[in-house]
């Protein structure tokens, strides 16, 4: 009982990060019915967003002009990392989108994937020659502090990576469903031709899309450097590449599925570990995933035919 | 003159869909252009909406504004041309109200939204009943009506109809042009092409005839019902 409790928490934090890229995924296919393959590396380059950022806070909370505890004020910089980090990265995913995938829209999909692959390379070895290529660690924003109860141990870091995700999700759930961008999003995924027909800039929506996906992406990355403090340029290719399974796991284009599938994936690979020896973690867990898709071909929650992005 | 379409001509690929059509529809106006299967009435209206590109030496003026000047979604927010597509096209996973205020999305006057949304259920009230409910369970009339609402929603000055009648009862074809109609009389131009010339004709005021991507015809709306040709190709003889 305390085996399954104290892996089930792990799996919770470890499934955050999957669900959060996973939606990344998921929102950009629901609407405009392509897999953005640079998923992974624009959340390496949130990552790194959240690395300078937090540093330079750091860096001037050093300077001493505000006088605080210093829990308080790392909290303070956590947040502020958060909330920066996740709005320039906005601008990173409208980049990819304005200049790797809008003038391909009418090109074959093959093309939109290739595109994708090479804007992750382009952004991965460009940051190998902006930055070096010696990892980074990511600053200690909260001083770890471990509670007990009933033989399981839960730091704190751990719950606050789990909350944070889950209102991330929330907060898009609401975005989407009650804000007009948000339906203009779902009216795309159903039918893009005649959305221009209601005076809906379609080009905007798009860059909406990804750089939603985007700011999550980064939250992702930031959350991560929180718990597992290296960084280094090729970080997002595994990770994106394992987002984006959940992605497919949850049905393309549901948001709740990739939501629920990222944690799922979070959960087989941690309790895989727990039972197995770590080098077989990937090889179980992902015959499990190959197994669960020849069932359901179309994930948890999509189906064959019907609007693309369920929200 | 309201809107003039000079020499349009639209190619899909190889295939050229419109040879250099000319037609103009004044402010007030109710025009049809009919035709058979295939003859680019579609295609006509798609390209005065900018859903799809017409090629060089096309010409379409609105207002005096070089429509070919504005992407598809300006032409309906700041010209004020509203498009109902073929087969109505509706947001079948969005609710009629969401259908409705999709339609607004570039609109900020929120005070004028509110009366046009109260005009729109007071021509078709069934919709105002069912606006809570996803625009895929409605009937083929209403989802007709809830198509001429949300254009009604998204601008007024003219409004482009593809195939009102489309798989509609004779009964509900009724009710759609006389709830056209009223439009018509509170300012809204009609443009509408219909494979169903007789109804098509007996509600517009002049004509168009449309025969694989050319004009053969034009005419006010009883002239064109008394000619042979039009009588023996699309009135049933």
């Amino acid at each position: 009982m305390t085996f399954l409790l104290q892996n089930l928490i792990n799996a919770l934090q470890w499934g955050s990060f999957y669900a959060l890229i996973a939606l990344g995924y998921s929102m950009v296919y629901g609407v405009l019915m392509l897999f953005n393959f640079a998923h992974g590396d624009v959340f390496m380059v949130g990552a790194y967003i959240g690395f300078f950022v937090s540093s330079g806070l750091l860096a001037v909370a050093a300077l001493g002009f505000v006088a605080l505890p210093t829990g308080v004020m790392l909290a303070l910089i956590l947040v502020l990392t958060l909330i920066i980090a996740m709005f320039l990265n906005t601008f990173v995913g409208m980049a990819v989108e304005r200049i790797g995938y809008r003038p391909l829209r009418a090109a074959p999909r093959a093309s939109a994937a290739i595109t994708g692959l090479m804007i992750g390379i382009i952004l991965e070895t460009g940051n190998l020659a902006l930055f070096g290529a010696q990892r980074r660690s990511f600053p200690t924003l909260i001083e770890t502090a471990t509670f007990q109860f009933a033989g399981v141990s839960v730091t704190n870091k751990k719950i606050m990576i789990v909350l944070v995700s889950l209102l991330l999700m929330l907060a898009l759930h609401i975005f989407v469903r009650r804000t007009k961008w948000g339906m203009a999003m779902r009216a795309m995924a159903f039918d893009y031709v005649v959305v221009p027909l209601m005076g809906v800039p379609i080009n905007l929506i798009a860059l909406l899309t990804f750089g939603l996906g985007s700011a999550l992406a980064a939250a992702a990355g930031i959350l991560y450097g929180v718990a597992y403090p290296v960084l280094d340029p090729y970080m997002g290719i595994l990770f994106g590449w394992k987002a984006f399974v959940a992605a497919i796991l949850g049905g393309r284009g549901s948001v709740l599925g990739a939501g629920l599938a990222g944690f799922l994936l979070g959960f087989i690979e941690i309790f895989v570990a727990a039972i197995f020896p770590s080098t077989m973690r990937d090889l179980i867990a992902f015959s499990i995933i190959l197994l669960i898709l020849t069932v359901r071909p179309h994930g948890f929650f999509g189906e064959p035919y019907s609007a693309r992005l369920r929200l | 003159m309201l809107l003039s379409v000079e020499n349009l001509s639209v190619s899909y690929g190889r295939i050229k869909a419109l040879h250099g059509v000319s037609f103009q529809v004044d402010e007030g106006e109710i025009v049809c252009i009919i035709g058979a299967n295939g003859a680019g009435k579609s295609t006509t209206l798609r390209a005065i909406s900018r859903l799809i590109p017409a090629e060089s030496g096309s010409q379409m003026t609105y207002m005096g504004h070089d429509l070919l000047a504005y992407p598809a979604d300006k032409v309906v927010s700041q010209l004020g041309i509203s498009h109902v597509p073929e087969g109505r096209r509706l947001f079948d996973n969005l609710t009629v109200m969401e259908n409705l205020k999709l339609a607004c999305f570039a609109r900020s006057d929120g005070r004028q939204i509110e009366r046009d949304m109260e005009r729109v259920f007071s021509i078709f009230s069934r919709l105002e009943e069912r606006k809570s409910q996803k625009a895929g369970t409605l009937s083929g009339g209403e989802q007709q009506m809830l198509a001429m609402g949300r254009a009604l929603m998204s601008a007024r000055k003219v409004m482009l109809l593809d195939e009102p009648s489309m798989g509609l009862a004779p009964l509900l074809m009724k009710d759609v042009f006389s709830a056209l109609k009223e439009i018509n009389q509170e300012g809204t131009t009609i443009l509408l092409v219909e494979q169903n010339a007789r109804m098509a004709l007996q509600f517009a005021q002049r004509g168009y005839v449309l025969e694989s991507g050319n004009l053969v015809l034009e005419g006010a709306s009883a002239n064109l019902l008394a000619n042979p040709e039009v009588k023996k190709a699309y009135l049933g003889g």
